[in-house]
């Protein structure tokens, strides 16, 4: 479903010029539940803008469910990521005094879509995402990170789309909400068999994925099926 | 985006800001309703001239001594300074066709002793009988001047209410004595009240025969102002033409350049109007200076919230908000503000105009005419001030802006 090949982003800022990506070619399958791993600095977010659909590469191709990238403009663009891509950030990026049903909604204000239509749909994706549901008019600057991020998850999730990008996701949380927030996506992923791309620098987060893809100074050094996978289990 | 989500947006967002949309608000009202209330101001005082000019007495020629400078205007020309009017062009005029009566006038300023040691100083008239019937005046009380009073340099007044105020108090004035310039005038009767027309207050004048101001008050053998009714409107160019011509013969000038001038009622109110609407013109620019201000506040404040909002931007372009979604909710928010703006500067000019009214006696009128302008130029002044942060907020790389700290 995801193809890259041959990759290559380079940043030009006056005379300087930043090799952030080198020659990437790999592929996503749908249902695959992949981590990115790399150090600080290795481009792995660099790697997320274009997996994305917020940033087009230098060079190279990419394929998302068969249509080129790499060639469109901005406003095609955004209509990509509107039907086909949720993010997750690491700083949550909701917006504050506004309901977490409205903050849930907002992708589905940008696809057009009827008012109550789109209330169901961010309630079932609350629902998937185990927010719970006494919480769902409160502004989204009330809650706690842990909430937040899953109210993130939640917006992520509701346009359902085909690929979940998630940079950091628990990056500004304690390790315990951290686990919440790994257990939605693997929840996600083994029941419900969403596509999901975790990016993290941490070794220990990306052991909860499938398949584990590290890069370092833009390029990729490793490629493997995560054999030792961890899984949360609480019941 | 739907059309009704982008005001749903605009609603949430503007009441998430409420203390800067409110200061906003402000500025632009105060703009709005002060050039709703100069222009009511104006607008009433070219209202009021018109009614009150009307009420002056229609179909009226004024002849008035002296050439009319162009570029001076009548209203500005040497009332008085030239002496060519002389009372035997009464005659003259008498006889042409369509005059229905001529009122010869002289005006002067004179102190006046009431009772009591009660004094002004107004305006004296002298005029014939025919003064009332020209110049729609009604007496209230007594009599007016006689032809025969001013045959015999009759030493008579009838006072304007004003005056006759200032000059009595409560008491009845008729049968009563007043000093003009130290000399005995009887009161024989008091006006009725007209009102005052631009600085010329009608109320506060004081009437004597013709004569008597000629021979004793003043010692002038010339006229201020001949006020011609003529018989119907249609009539009133082809007498003005006459009164030249005859008029020119006996003086023995040319009458293409007349020593006297002759102006039309419609004509001072045509000239005394564009002089009020130069004045609300000129009102009216100080008031859109500050409109102008209030659409640079508009700008300021959302550049600020863009700036302000760069990670929101970031978020709404990266869950697929194009271009044109931001720049039209930005935009409209700015038209948003500034049309609450321009209601409530509305609502509050029209109520500073009732009240200027109200308090201050100068009669105004907020017309729909400067309703509709006031909502039309709020709405210009959203968008243009609006348009260049809502463009720059559009063009914002979602990276860079979610990147943003
Ligand atoms: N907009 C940019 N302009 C210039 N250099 C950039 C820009 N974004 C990222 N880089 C550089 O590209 C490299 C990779 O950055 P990034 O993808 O953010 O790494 P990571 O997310 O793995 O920490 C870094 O050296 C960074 O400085
Ligand atoms: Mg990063």
């Amino acid at each position: 479903m995801i193809e890259l090949k041959n990759i290559w982003k380079i940043y030009k800022n006056d005379d300087l010029e930043t090799v952030a990506l080198k020659n990437i070619s790999l592929e996503i399958k749908e249902g695959e539940f992949v981590a990115i791993m790399g150090p600080s600095g290795s481009g792995k977010s660099t790697l997320m803008h274009i997996l994305g659909c917020l940033d087009t590469p230098t060079s190279g191709k990419y394929f998302l469910d068969g249509e080129d990238i790499s060639k469109m403009n901005d406003d095609e663009l955004a209509e990509i990521r509107n039907k086909k891509i949720g993010f997750v950030f690491q700083s949550f990026n909701l917006l504050p005094k506004t309901n977490v049903l409205r903050n849930v909604e907002l992708p589905l204000v940008y696809a057009g879509i009827s008012p109550k239509k789109r209330q169901e749909r961010a309630k079932e994706a609350l629902n998937l995402a185990a927010f719970p549901n006494k919480f769902w008019y409160h502004f989204s600057n009330q809650l706690s990170g842990g909430m937040m991020q899953r109210v993130a998850i939640a917006r992520a999730l509701v346009n359902d789309p085909k690929i979940i990008l998630a940079d950091e996701p628990t990056g500004n949380l304690d390790t315990k909400t951290g686990e919440i927030v790994l257990e939605t996506f693997q929840n996600l992923h083994d029941k419900h068999g969403r596509t999901i791309i975790l990016i993290t620098h941490e070794p220990y987060i990306a052991e909860y994925a499938q398949r584990i893809i590290k890069i370092k100074d833009g390029e990729l050094i490793d490629d493997f099926k995560n054999n030792n996978r961890r899984i949360i289990n609480n019941k | 985006m739907k059309f009704k989500d982008l005001f749903s947006e605009i609603f949430i967002s503007l009441l998430a800001n409420k203390v800067r949309s409110g200061l906003t608000i402000l500025g632009i009202v105060i703009g709005i309703a002060s050039v709703i209330a100069m222009v009511s101001i104006g607008q009433g005082a070219s209202n009021q001239i018109t009614k009150s000019i009307e009420g002056l007495g229609s179909n009226l020629l004024n002849i008035i001594p002296g050439t009319l400078r162009p570029g001076v205007g009548i209203v500005s020309s040497g009332r008085g300074s030239a002496q060519t009017l002389k009372n035997d062009d009464v005659e003259v005029i008498e006889k042409i066709d369509g005059v229905y009566r001529v009122s010869p006038e002289v005006s002067r300023r004179f102190q006046i002793i009431g009772i009591n040691g009660k004094n002004t100083n107004s305006t004296v008239f002298g005029v014939t009988e025919n003064y009332p019937i020209v110049r729609n005046l009604n007496i209230s009380s007594g009599v007016f001047i006689s032809e025969s009073q001013n045959r015999s340099l009759a030493r008579v007044a009838v006072l304007g209410p004003q005056a006759a105020y200032d000059l009595f108090g409560d008491e009845d004035p008729i049968g009563k004595v007043i000093k003009i310039n130290k000399i005995n005038f009887l009161v024989i009767g008091v006006a009725a009240p007209r009102g005052s027309v631009g600085f010329v207050n009608y109320d506060d004048i004081i009437y004597v025969p013709l004569l008597t101001m000629q021979k004793v008050l003043a010692g002038i053998d010339y006229l201020t102002v001949m006020a011609v009714k003529v018989e119907s409107k249609d009539l009133i160019n082809q007498v003005r033409d006459d009164i030249i011509y005859n008029l020119s013969i006996k003086h023995r000038v040319d009458p293409q350049n007349p020593d006297f001038t002759i102006a039309s009622q419609e004509d001072i109110l045509g000239t005394l109007n564009q002089v009020i609407a130069t004045f609300t013109i000129f009102l009216a620019s100080i008031a859109g200076i500050s409109l102008l201000v209030g659409g640079i506040g508009i700008m300021n404040m959302m550049l600020t919230s863009v700036t302000e909002r760069t990670r929101e931007i970031g978020l709404r372009k990266a869950i697929g908000a194009k271009e044109r979604d931001i720049s039209l909710q930005f935009l409209a928010e700015s038209v948003v503000l500034t049309l609450i703006g321009g209601i409530i500067g509305i609502i509050l000019g029209s109520l500073i105009a009732i009240s200027i009214s109200y308090f201050a006696g100068i009669s105004t009128s907020v017309s729909l005419f400067s309703i509709i302008l006031a909502f039309g130029v709020s709405t210009i002044i959203g968008i243009i001030f609006g348009y260049y942060p809502a463009r720059r907020a559009s063009k914002l790389n979602p990276i860079e802006a979610l990147r943003y700290e």
